[in-house]
């Protein structure tokens, strides 16, 4: 790795001071960065998505970039490849500035994206998606099969895959990882100068990563400058030789693999203030509310936990350690090989939700819009869904007494909508989850399980969110509440379950959490857990 | 709707916007519906100008609705269907089935209500059939009620001998031409049916819940909705109105056929439900809405007969006519809505 981290090697301070005011333009003595955003910012309705991110990546070396689930990483991601622009500042592309209007754009420029999912047409074969839009023509029309047969095994011969994979194998049976490499080979042939990996190792086996590895590691030493992003920190310490940290849409530190230990890595990602939002105001405990025992689903493992009245259980962890599957079996969404769940000491059978309702439990999923609620009607049809034995007699709807209880609840939430007819598309994130909370609400649920509850509403909604959480466990409900955002959990949370891969892995007391005790333990697990399971 | 959005800071209340007269007319019957009683008003103001000695005669606005009452019928079950995000292609197939059987019935019982009452329990059969193929055996409803309609056309054939079967029974010949209070007995028949479904749909829980199952099934699942549960009734319901309507149409012939008759049928369905208004992703759609189509497809049939548009030219000029409607009404109802 030449002139890498040689002339970056002095250790920087949070803030990443030394990379403002090195602009992406061509500098004397000094070869221009293959890639760089200059003070670039992005906005996404109240949420600000980057703020003045000023990063760039050399030919010849591995950047990683690392952050929670929502720090800007994506947002970066997608305006250098063009998907959007920013709202301010400047990309500049060896020193040249650029306005990348679209992913062809960026391709054009020798930028190349590989997404978690790669674009493949299933139903083409590797050759054909290999050189889709390249394809040479015999006599004008005619696919020049021997042709494309030929360059195509020398793009395989190029990562030594061609004994394994055919020209004319169907795209769509190949795994995974093949699909990634794919991608890779389909980046390579226009000039490949940038290579962005985002999570690429998280559906790969252990062998399958490494090989990545060795690919990513020859690229680079080629000349190619690589971005990539990862949750795994062994990985990235391995691979990158920078690692930058994003936290809320702002670069908080770049520096030297070898000048960052994992532990000033993992504080550089979580060290925020915690918002002073969470008057938990007087909490009593009562007796087990909830109680889930041994409970094994495809993707949770033999999960035990229980929550009192009146106590708010947070539930941790990055994505994909199983949180929301679990909140899914205990509502009887997804369906459980073993285990059982009890509301108020009785022991319910959960065949669908309706059970899980009719023994009180409320469930707020993680996705409003898909699974939460009904867009084209409105806020009356979509509060009402769920009471439909309080509001009507014989299957016959009681409007009058629909409206008054819906009334009541659209009041207690501060609901702000023009009407109760007003369509749940046009309201606002906050309002929106505020809906779905009145549904149940209007049941008065022993239980009630928020699946990242404050997910896309702006900083106003999500105090009331809190405010109200708080609220309801005063009056004894039992509150389990999945969240991505670690400081509303140690500010909300009486205990916290930490998950990783599909397992509770260890249970915090308010007083022993902490961001940095909480993401090490979900990471080591995650760590931990995918090897093992690869190893099976 | 921009209006609603703009003052989106006011608190909810019920208190009710209070636009213009017009524009409250609209918003109740909805934008759609207004849209195709222009289209309606359309056709009748043309066919009215064309053929005004006969058009509005008591005689041929019955005759119009004695030949939409089977069409009718069966539209108005396909709205419930497709608002519940499916679609039912066998009803035409059910429709010919029933008609047989009742056919048969006559002949075994002589009893007028228990053959009647065999031809919808066929129907309903048919659609339970239908609705655990799509639940269990978890199949896209096009393919399922696509082949179930070769399966229900293939029994009609077999127990009917592909014969047509006369019915003798005066009763039926009262339902198919007779009247009650001066009203013929299948328009009757149409309007107790549609009202039903108009209850269903606006009045009742169930009513709600099949627009939540097809507005979205996973938000309805995880509202504590029982879907299957309500997908297997919706296509019983649907094949037993099918049923009900294989009735109408043995009456008409005074006979069961096992095709003659019923053919293409649901494809009309079809049309009309969505021509009044019905997404085929599901979660819209009304009634009303699928009565007003059955309504334009009736009086274009019955003006371009009294027009004495030859029937290769009728087809032809349907179709022209019936984009030509919906794209003026939507014009309309844009202006107004």
């Amino acid at each position: 790795m030449p002139q890498v981290t040689g002339t970056r090697a002095g250790v920087a301070p949070v803030s990443g001071t030394d990379e403002v005011g090195r602009s992406g333009r061509a500098e004397a003595g000094e070869p221009a960065p293959a890639l760089a955003a200059v003070r670039v910012s992005k906005q996404f309705g109240v949420v600000r998505a980057l703020d003045h991110v000023t990063l760039s990546v050399h030919s010849g070396e591995i950047l990683a970039l690392v952050g929670e689930n929502g720090a800007g990483k994506s947002t970066l991601i997608r305006i250098l490849e063009g998907v959007f622009p920013p709202d301010r500042g400047e990309v500049f592309v060896r020193g040249v500035r650029q306005d990348v209007r679209s992913p062809s754009d960026a391709h054009r420029l020798g930028i190349r994206v590989i997404h978690q999912e790669p674009d493949i047409v299933p139903d083409l074969s590797i050759a054909e998606n290999l050189f889709l839009g390249g394809f040479r023509r015999r006599a004008g029309m005619f696919l020049d099969r021997t042709d494309l047969a030929r360059r195509t095994v020398t793009l395989l011969a190029e990562f030594g895959l061609e004994r394994d994979l055919d020209p004319w194998l169907r795209a769509g049976d190949l795994r995974p990882a093949q699909r990634q490499l794919m991608e890779i080979m389909r980046a390579l042939r226009g000039g490949l100068r940038v290579l962005a990996l985002d999570e690429p190792t998280s559906s790969l086996t252990e062998e399958e990563s490494q090989r990545l590895f060795r690919i990513v590691r020859r690229l680079r030493d080629d000349g190619v400058a690589v971005i990539y992003i990862s949750h795994r920190m062994r990985e990235v310490r391995d691979l990158a030789d920078r690692i930058a940290v994003l936290r809320d849409g702002r670069l908080v530190a770049v520096r030297p693999t070898g000048a960052f230990p994992e532990a000033d890595i993992v504080h550089a990602m979580v060290g925020r203030p915690i918002a002073d939002l969470f008057d938990r105001g007087a909490r009593r405990r009562g007796g087990v509310m909830l109680s889930v025992r041994g409970l094994t689903t495809k993707r949770v493992r033999d999960v035990s936990f229980e929550v009192r009245a009146g106590e708010v259980v947070g539930l941790a962890g990055l994505m994909g350690a199983g949180r929301s599957e679990l909140a899914e079996a205990v509502f009887g969404h997804d369906r459980m090989l073993s285990g059982s769940v009890a509301v108020n000491g009785k022991p319910i059978r959960l065949r669908s939700p309706a059970d899980a309702i009719n023994a009180g439990i409320g469930f707020a999923p993680e996705d409003r819009k898909s699974q939460a609620l009904l867009l084209l009607r409105s806020v009356k049809d979509n509060i009402s869904l769920t009471i439909p034995d309080l509001i009507s007699r014989l299957s016959f709807v009681d409007f009058s007494a629909e409206r008054r209880i819906v009334k009541a609840q659209a009041d207690r939430l501060r609901i702000k909508a023009p009407n109760l007819e007003t369509l749940a598309s046009s309201l606002s994130g906050g309002n929106q989850q505020k809906v779905v909370l009145g549904r149940w609400l209007a049941r008065r649920p022993k239980v009630l399980i928020l699946d990242e509850p404050t997910r896309g509403i702006d900083v106003g909604a999500k105090a009331e969110i809190y405010r109200l959480v708080s609220e309801l466990a005063a009056e004894g409900i039992a509150v389990l509440m999945i969240s991505s955002e670690m400081p509303e959990l140690l500010g909300i949370a009486d205990r916290i379950l930490v998950m990783a891969g599909g397992r509770v892995v260890s249970e915090l007391a308010r007083g022993e959490a902490s961001e940095e005790r909480i993401l090490s333990l979900a990471m080591a697990e995650h760590l931990t857990s995918s090897d093992a399971e690869r190893t099976q | 709707m921009t209006d609603l959005k703009m003052d989106a800071t006011v608190p909810a209340t019920d208190r009710p916007s209070s636009p213009s007269g017009l524009r409250r007319a609209i918003q109740r019957v909805g934008t759609h519906n207004f849209s195709l009683l222009i289209a309606l008003a359309i056709l009748i103001a043309i066919f009215g100008t064309l053929r005004s000695d006969v058009f509005f005669s008591l005689r041929n606005i019955l005759n119009i609705g004695q030949a939409i009452a089977i069409l009718g019928v069966l539209a108005t079950a396909q709205t419930i269907v497709i608002v519940s995000g499916g679609l039912d292609i066998s009803v035409g197939a059910v429709v010919g089935l029933s008609t047989v059987c009742i056919a048969l019935a006559v002949r075994w019982t002589d009893s007028t209500a228990l053959s009647i009452l065999f031809g919808v329990a066929v129907g309903a059969v048919a659609g339970l059939v239908n609705g655990l193929i799509i639940t269990v055996g978890q199949i896209n409803a096009v393919i399922a009620t696509l082949g179930a309609m070769a399966i229900f056309r293939g029994v009609a054939f077999i127990i009917s001998n592909g014969q047509s079967i006369s019915i003798f029974d005066p009763a039926f010949r009262y339902i198919g031409d007779g009247k009650l209070m001066g009203v013929p007995v299948t328009i009757l028949v149409l309007v107790v049916v549609v009202a039903a479904f108009f209850v269903l749909m606006r009045y009742t829980v169930i009513g709600r819940n099949i627009y939540a199952i097809g507005g979205n099934p996973v938000v309805a699942r995880l509202a504590g909705i029982h879907v299957q549960g309500y997908q297997i009734g919706i296509y019983t319901l649907s094949g037993a109105t099918a049923g009900l309507a294989g009735m109408l149409l043995a009456a008409r012939t005074s006979s069961g056929q096992p095709i003659s008759g019923s053919e293409g049928l649901e494809l009309e369905a079809i049309t009309a439900a969505v021509l009044g208004g019905c997404a085929l992703a599901g979660g819209k759609g009304t009634i009303l809405g699928g009565l007003l189509g059955v309504l334009i497809i009736g009086v274009l049939d019955n003006g371009l007969i009294l027009t004495s548009v030859p029937t290769f030219f009728q087809m032809v000029a349907k179709g022209v006519l019936l984009i030509t409607a919906v794209i003026i009404a939507e014009q309309q109802a844009r202006r107004y809505g």
